[in-house]
């Protein structure tokens, strides 16, 4: 490919407040339409708008997070335009004066270690939903989502490709859980992404003609959709045409995207200061207020595991980059399991579980606390390690404690030697060739006969236990 | 006097006396309504039964003795922008005909807690935007003193309810003049306080950066009254100052010797100050300099930039502002449209009236990109300049003294057809909202057709007392607060 890909990414991610950003309206997802609306949220006559402080604070906290400048003083704009899901006809969002600006995150594909900067952060009201024609009466209104704090995230040019950008969000994204500023949950629309991209040709310094795609709500289908752009762009150059600076949606189902709308098309959406709302002014204690107030964030929590739990630093670094996995392996250490077990268990055959059935990290379907007694289960030799993959397996899949299974399936361990050693001599009567085999001294024949009194115990026989009988019983032949 | 001309403070001692009861006071005022509001034409809606049914409870204060202001079981009437809960609030357009808000405007609870009873809803320019009133959706509204003459606006029935003996007292609102300039075309005291110091919660917004409401009065007594009643800080709305507000009633002294009054020369020797007028200010101005007060003319050049930048900033508001009715929710929808943006069109074609969807367009013009730095951004710098330069006269003068229009009331229709000329009714006024400062009309005289004059008083930022000071130093000295329309 003799094309450079050069992506942007406008990231919208919903604030976890409470309340809305101009009125005292939950932020709860779902409910029955217009069921979480007031005066002020549907934009009634008379109604004027009080900034939620909690949205400044934590739209400074992602700010502080991506190494950003907190604007001391910024303010708010309106921006104008008509659509039946936005009742002002104008949202309240940030035009020239933004909270954050200039920041960057680190991101790494394959071992290459790249920065990207954050050109800034700025907070703004969601707009409503629309409902078409299921009702046979035409489009209706949810004002629900109306009024919901939102922080735009806009980053430089500064991606190459398809992985980058997906490395860029996955970092974005496990800032916003660390700063707890967001719960990031994509299938609720609470992080989506636009994508700016434009190829230009290697070694120039002048960018491409742009395209933007709206509303990418899943790493997949963002990955997809650069693919898709990249290659839509180059057999447009290929073939000696233009790129036409446009916005483009991406249909994820079909995997294609087609234009919304032309740069001559595109609105007008005249800008102007918000005279509701006094500007946002920044002191010092307030700023350090907000620091003060900031998580623990994920670099912090790998230095802690590797210098206070003794886990190796690249265990750490997969086990913090989702914070909700993370979460889960320090309850598992707070509930009397030993970190490097936790983490053991976590890399090995967790990670393998969640791969193996598609689950995303965030959606770890165990609690610390429940993988902490299934470790323990094992390590105080209650149920043997095979058993204990089954019973994980089994939590993933109902969500039932280890114990429980354990109880209901009879799963504990055999260790009653007389019970052993009848399945020990059962086992040697059936198999004489193996008996005879072990006799002319091939040692392998012992493992055969461990393996059948596994099987006939249904795996829960004390292996230790069965070995020694074996032995002994042999031995006495 | 009759009842319905006597003042709040006058009524406020009878019904403490017992004179007469609260709802005796309420039907003498509707009765008066339906005797002159034929001719006159101040209300869109009477609330009658509410407001006796209010009054009989504020009696029942009365008698027992609590809770009593002095605005308890004084009638009123409120200009139609601002909400009242389960009442219809139609800024006098088409397109909010039938909107009946679920809540009250902050001042409207105020007004309630005080105990002062509201006789209903009064007419005004649709959406606060004209200064005759004329722009009314419904119906015409006139001047009390001639009939053939328009009462001022935006808030022409606030002002005629007042001055025709329909209410005792009400609240307009001015966004750059609409409370002034219909009080002194109607000889009442119409004051508009520095921006923050009344909560806009609940008024429908016109321009929200200028917008402010204010009582409209017999007298500077009652203005007073009001005030202390209406200002105050208020969570709900952002722009409301959080400041100690003092009792404006301490500031009634008859006495501004050595206080130091300027008058801007590009005020009073305006080309367009019609010589009646400007008289009748002078006589006013040498009353009070008899009277001990000092006082000046100053240079005040950038006036002529006043109207200009108030017409963009104000506009491009509105343009934002009123971009909300768009027939998906509340108010007038078209029932003829092809699509959605069909739907938006015939809506706001057929909801809205001339005025209004003139000045939509102006500032939806002056907010377009391209257009922004020259216009708005212009206007803001304008806006930033006569800010400093009212500051700069406050250094040297204690108030600011001048005209409040530049005409007395004029005849329907004479200034429709051209509305420049409608908009240079504004010329000595716009200046103070943009500035945020407090304003008030003050009747001083009539003019050459008979109708009322009166002379506007600009303080500092949030001190009204002085204003209130003067203007009751002047008022003690003249009789022209006592003169009531003949009807």
């Amino acid at each position: 490919m003799k094309y450079e890909v050069v992506i942007g990414l406008e990231v919208h991610s919903e604030l976890a407040t409470k309340s809305k950003i101009y009125c005292t309206c939950t932020t709860a997802f779902g409910g029955e339409p217009n069921t979480h609306c007031c005066p002020i949220c549907i934009g009634m006559p008379g109604v004027l708008p009080v900034l939620n402080k909690q949205v400044v604070e934590f739209a400074a906290k992602a700010g502080i997070a991506t190494n950003c400048t907190i604007s001391r003083f910024s303010k708010q704009d309106r921006k104008n335009y008509f659509y039946p899901d936005l009742p002002k006809a104008y949202q309240t969002s940030q035009f020239d004066l933004p909270l954050c600006i200039g920041g960057h995150l680190d991101i790494d594909v394959d071992g290459q270690k790249k920065r990207i900067g954050i050109t800034r952060i700025h907070i703004e009201e969601d707009a409503g939903k629309l409902m078409h024609d299921k009702w046979g009466v035409g489009s209706l209104v949810d004002y629900n989502r109306c009024g919901v704090p939102l922080i735009e995230i806009v980053s430089e040019p500064d991606m190459r490709s398809a992985d980058e950008a997906k490395a860029y969000l996955e970092q974005l994204k496990a800032i916003l859980e660390y700063t707890e500023v967001s719960d990031c949950r994509m299938e609720e629309g609470s992080l989506r992404a636009d994508v700016n991209l434009s190829l230009r040709p290697f070694g120039q310094e002048k960018l491409g003609t742009r395209t933007e795609m709206k509303n990418l709500n899943s790493f997949k289908s963002i990955v997809r959709a650069i693919e898709h752009e990249t290659e839509r762009q180059m057999e447009i150059l290929e073939a000696g045409g233009e790129i036409v600076q446009e916005t483009r949606r991406w249909d994820d189902d079909n995997g294609f995207s087609f234009s919304m709308r032309s740069k001559e098309e595109a609105h007008d959406y005249r800008y102007f200061p918000e005279p509701d709302l006094a500007p946002i002014e920044i002191d010092d204690a307030w700023l350090n207020e907000i620091k003060a107030s900031l998580p623990e964030l994920q670099e912090q929590r790998v230095k802690r595991y590797v210098e206070e739990l003794g886990i190796p630093e690249y265990d750490a670094s997969i086990i913090t980059s989702s914070k909700h996995l993370a979460d889960v392996f320090e309850e598992a250490v707070k509930s009397n399991c030993s970190p490097k077990a936790a983490s053991n268990w976590i890399m090995g055959e967790v990670l393998r579980l969640l791969n193996e059935s598609n689950i995303e990290l965030d959606n770890i379907p165990i609690t610390g606390k429940d993988l902490a007694d299934l470790i323990l289960l094992v390590e105080n030799s209650k149920i043997s390690m095979n058993i204990a993959k089954k019973v994980l397996k089994k939590v993933f899949e109902t969500g039932e404690h280890p114990a429980d299974i354990v109880k209901r399936e009879g799963l504990e361990i055999v260790d009653d030697a007389g019970e052993i050693l009848t399945i020990v001599k059962n086992a040697i009567q059936s198999n004489p060739q193996s008996v005879a085999d072990y006799k002319a001294g091939k040692e392998k024949a012992m493992g055969f006969l461990v393996g059948q009194v596994m099987k006939e115990s249904k795996g829960k026989a004390n292996p230790a236990m069965v070995n020694k009988a074996i032995k002994e019983e042999l031995d006495k032949l | 006097m009759e009842l319905f001309q006597l003042t709040a403070h006058e009524l406020g001692d009878k019904l403490r006396n017992k004179e007469i009861s609260a709802v005796e006071l309420t039907k003498v005022f509707y009765k008066r309504i339906s005797k002159v509001d034929g001719d006159v034409g101040a209300y869109l809606r009477l609330c009658e039964s509410e407001a006796l049914v209010n009054a009989a409870e504020i009696q029942a204060w009365i008698d027992k003795g609590q809770k009593i202001t002095p605005l308890s079981g004084i009638p009123f009437a409120l200009k139609d922008n601002m909400c009242t809960e389960g009442i219809e609030t139609t800024c006098a357009s088409k397109m909010l005909e039938n909107f009946i808000p679920p809540y009250d405007a902050t001042v409207v609870e105020k007004l309630k807690n005080s105990g002062a009873v509201m006789l209903g809803k009064v007419n005004m320019d649709e959406f606060a935007m004209g200064g005759s009133t004329e722009h009314s959706h419904f119906k015409k509204t006139s001047n009390p003193w001639d009939l053939e003459r328009v009462p001022g606006g935006s808030s022409g029935g606030a002002a005629a309810s007042v001055a025709a003996g329909e209410a005792v007292f009400s609240l307009g609102s001015d966004t750059g003049g609409s409370i002034r300039q219909p009080a002194m075309f109607c000889g009442v005291v119409g004051m508009k306080p520095t921006y923050g110091a009344v909560s806009r919660y609940g008024l429908v917004a016109f321009a929200s950066s200028l917008d402010q409401i204010g009582p409209m009065t017999k007298d500077v007594t009652d203005c007073a009254l009001v005030m202390n009643e209406i200002c105050g800080y208020d969570k709900m709305d952002s722009t409301s100052v959080n400041t100690k507000y003092p009792d404006y009633t301490k500031y009634l002294v008859n006495d501004i010797k050595g206080m130091k009054i300027g008058v801007p020369k590009e005020f009073i020797h305006s080309e367009g100050l019609k010589d009646d007028i400007r008289e009748s200010i002078l006589a006013a101005l040498e009353q009070m300099k008899k009277l001990g007060a000092t006082v000046e003319e100053f240079d005040f050049p950038v006036n002529e930039y006043a109207i200009p930048a108030y017409y963009i900033i104000a506009c491009a508001e509105a343009s934002s502002n009123l971009a909300r009715y768009d027939g998906i929710k509340y108010g007038y929808k078209a029932s003829q449209f092809e699509d959605l943006l069909d739907l938006y069109k015939q809506t706001r074609s057929e909801g809205f009236g001339e005025e209004v969807q003139r000045r939509i367009m102006l500032g939806t013009y002056a907010l377009s990109s391209g257009y922004y730095d020259a216009y708005y951004k212009k206007a803001l710098q304008v806006r930033s300049i006569i800010h400093t330069q009212y500051m700069n006269a406050f250094d040297k003068y204690d108030l600011i003294a001048g005209p409040v229009s530049p005409s007395g009331a004029f005849k329907f229709g004479e200034k429709t057809e051209n509305p420049l000329e409608m908009y240079l009714v504004d010329m000595f006024t716009v200046a103070v909202n943009i500035a945020g400062l407090p304003g008030v009309s003050i009747p001083c005289g009539f003019d050459k057709n008979n109708t009322p004059n009166g002379i506007q008083l600009i303080g500092k930022p949030f001190d009204e007392g002085t204003l209130l000071r003067a203007g009751f130093t002047y008022e003690q000295n003249n009789e022209w607060h006592k003169m009531r329309a003949n009807l």
